[in-house]
């Protein structure tokens, strides 16, 4: 697994797919967003929206764990490999988040990230800040999220 | 009962939602199914990270602002959604057992150039703890519809 170090910009990530049933948006959104749009039928095909759609927080809260699902997968190769395992976070946050297209019942949103820029850190020595940029595109080619966060990532080098 | 239109939203206006208490299992549960990290799920994990111990995550923390603002005042609103979130900074983590506040300040209001059905406010969202520190920020741009249509521009 890259350390700080050894991350490059342009570094891509492909995190896979996830489908979006009106079972998930509408348990998501009575949690988290219970807008009639998110959590009503009839009441979405009534609004701007025409239909149900996810949350804008459901659509990003998925890309969360697939990062991590994703990350998951090389953290246990490197430990079957005997190697060190860098880590990664928390996160300072994020900007510029769009959603540019509602996400429906059954779309399928497959996410990605990159690595735009890296920098260390003056407060926090043993970690650089990686900034990535995430996306998602729906099963018409459409992008519907995207967002640029910023994270600590641990860096190559001497204990304490 | 009339819902709040855009009209009814002042630049400069501050308001507070809550307090809600944020429990440890509802931090693990939302990082079990959404960000299932270490620094999320168990304390004794947690400590050896830099967050320094168990603390939502970061989505979480939108997650509920955005629950207590929908109860606060959006579900009686004629909010139309948001195109999207300008910035939000994760300053302090959230900790089990905090009693969180929202405070919202109204930056800026603004018609749309393409709807006269729709206008847009700005808001600065702070979650604050029982100490009124600030732990998270988020800034974001809601459409409400209007009362009356306005001129496009």
């Amino acid at each position: 697994m890259k350390f700080f170090d050894e991350i490059e910009i342009g570094d891509t990530y492909a995190l896979g797919d996830y489908t979006f049933t009106a079972d998930a948006i509408k348990t998501f959104a009575r949690r988290f967003d219970p807008q009639l749009f998110h959590v009503d039928e009839e009441a979405a095909a009534a609004s701007h929206f025409g239909a149900l759609c996810a949350s804008g927080w459901h659509t990003a809260a998925v890309w969360m764990r697939l990062y991590v699902d994703h990350r998951r997968g090389m953290i246990e190769a490197a430990r079957a490999a005997g190697l060190p395992i860098p880590a990664l976070g928390p996160a300072v946050g994020f900007r510029d988040l769009k959603w540019m297209k509602p996400v429906y019942v059954g779309d399928t949103i497959e996410y990605s990230s990159i690595i735009t820029d890296k920098r260390t850190s003056k407060s926090r020595p043993r970690s650089g800040l990686l900034t990535i940029k995430s996306t998602g595109v729906n099963q018409n080619g459409d992008p519907v999220i995207s967002f640029v966060s910023t994270t600590f990532a641990e860096r190559r080098g001497e204990p304490g | 009962m009339t819902k709040r239109h855009w009209e009814d939203f002042e630049s400069g206006a501050v308001a507070v939602y809550g307090p809600r208490l944020v429990t440890r299992e509802e931090i693990i549960a939302f990082a079990a199914e959404f960000d299932p990290q270490p620094m999320h799920l168990d304390e004794v994990a947690a400590s050896a990270t830099l967050l320094g111990g168990l603390g939502a995550s970061g989505w979480h923390s939108c997650c509920l602002l955005m629950r207590m603002i929908t109860d606060g005042f959006l579900f009686d609103s004629t909010s139309m959604g948001s195109p999207g979130i300008e910035d939000v900074r994760w300053i302090r983590p959230l900790r089990p057992g905090t009693h969180i506040r929202i405070r919202s300040t109204i930056m800026d209001k603004r018609a749309s150039n393409s709807r006269p059905d729709m206008g847009l406010v700005k808001f600065l969202f702070e979650v604050v703890d029982d100490a009124d520190v600030v732990l998270t920020t988020l800034v974001t741009t809601i459409m409400f519809g209007r009362r009356e249509r306005g001129a496009a521009s």
